[in-house]
């Protein structure tokens, strides 16, 4: 039994999956942000699979790596300006919880 | 990459996923999300991406997860209490996912190229992070850049942010 392709795919369609439920189950604002994490670290691992996939003269197709590391830079910065928002919005509310965060709700 | 291992790791990350959803306690969220995280890391390990391997474990295992323990110290969250659970929500969003994965499942069915195994590399060792280094400096000059500004917007930013008063 060999590992294929698919089998990676497949991990990370179920790490996307598992980050999707978590932002439309949980309620709670930081829990949701980590979800989102989740995801992007789920594409992240089908791009690495299909870098190592598609050989360039034996080697493996490094863009895709490069798109990685963009993917995870701008993750980093994400992060950052999320939990500051997040911060500025509990001095506001004194909550996480997306159900008392609903002033622009219609 | 032996499947055992693949098959080892691929179990930590999708099991401490699963666990970042279902903890009430968003401590202990976060620290199931640095181990899903390094299982990751040895996934890429497992695909010769030894650059992206060490990258995720300092910037997301590292950084940013000290990121998010500090946050969550710091605005001194428990344990959710129990609140009426929303029942439609619930449903849409277990519906959708599962949707997502059945789809998921048929798509990979029929993909073909996938079936096959990863062809081996020319040689035993890559020279990863000279390669990447070169395709980033080169061919990917200029996004680079612009990464560069994105980074200083975003601390500009945060600082704006975590001021006292907005004006």
């Amino acid at each position: 039994m060999t590992l294929t392709l698919n089998h990676y795919l497949f991990v990370s369609g179920l790490l996307f999956a598992i980050g999707f439920a978590g932002v439309m189950l949980r309620r709670n604002i930081i829990i949701i942000f980590m979800c989102l994490e989740l995801m992007l670290n789920a594409a992240n691992l089908s791009l690495v699979a299909f870098s190592r996939f598609n050989l360039v003269n034996g080697l493996p197709n490094y863009n895709a790596q490069v798109l990685v590391f963009f993917i995870i830079t701008v993750a980093a910065a994400e992060v950052a300006v999320g939990l500051a928002i997040i911060v500025a919005l509990f001095r506001a509310r004194q909550t996480t919880h997306v159900e008392d965060i609903n002033s622009l709700k219609f | 990459m032996s499947p055992i291992l693949f098959y080892l790791f691929a179990a930590m990350t999708l099991v401490f996923a699963i666990a970042v959803v279902a903890n009430r306690n968003p401590v202990a969220s976060a620290l199931s999300l640095v181990v899903s995280f390094l299982g990751l890391a040895a996934l890429f390990v497992g695909l010769d991406a030894y650059f992206i391997a060490v990258i995720q474990v300092l910037v997301y295992a590292g950084a940013v997860m000290v990121l998010f323990l500090f946050i969550i110290m710091l605005l001194n969250i428990q344990a959710e209490e129990r609140r009426k659970i929303n029942l439609p929500a619930y449903v849409g969003g277990g519906l959708v996912t599962a949707a997502f994965v059945a789809q998921l499942w048929f798509v990979l069915q029929k993909y073909d190229l996938g079936k096959t195994a990863f062809a081996p590399l020319a040689e035993k060792h890559v020279d990863d992070v000279k390669n990447i280094g070169n395709t980033l400096f080169s061919t990917h000059n200029l996004p680079f850049q612009v990464i560069g500004v994105l980074i200083l917007v975003a601390t500009i930013g945060v600082v704006v942010l975590s001021k006292r008063e907005l004006k």
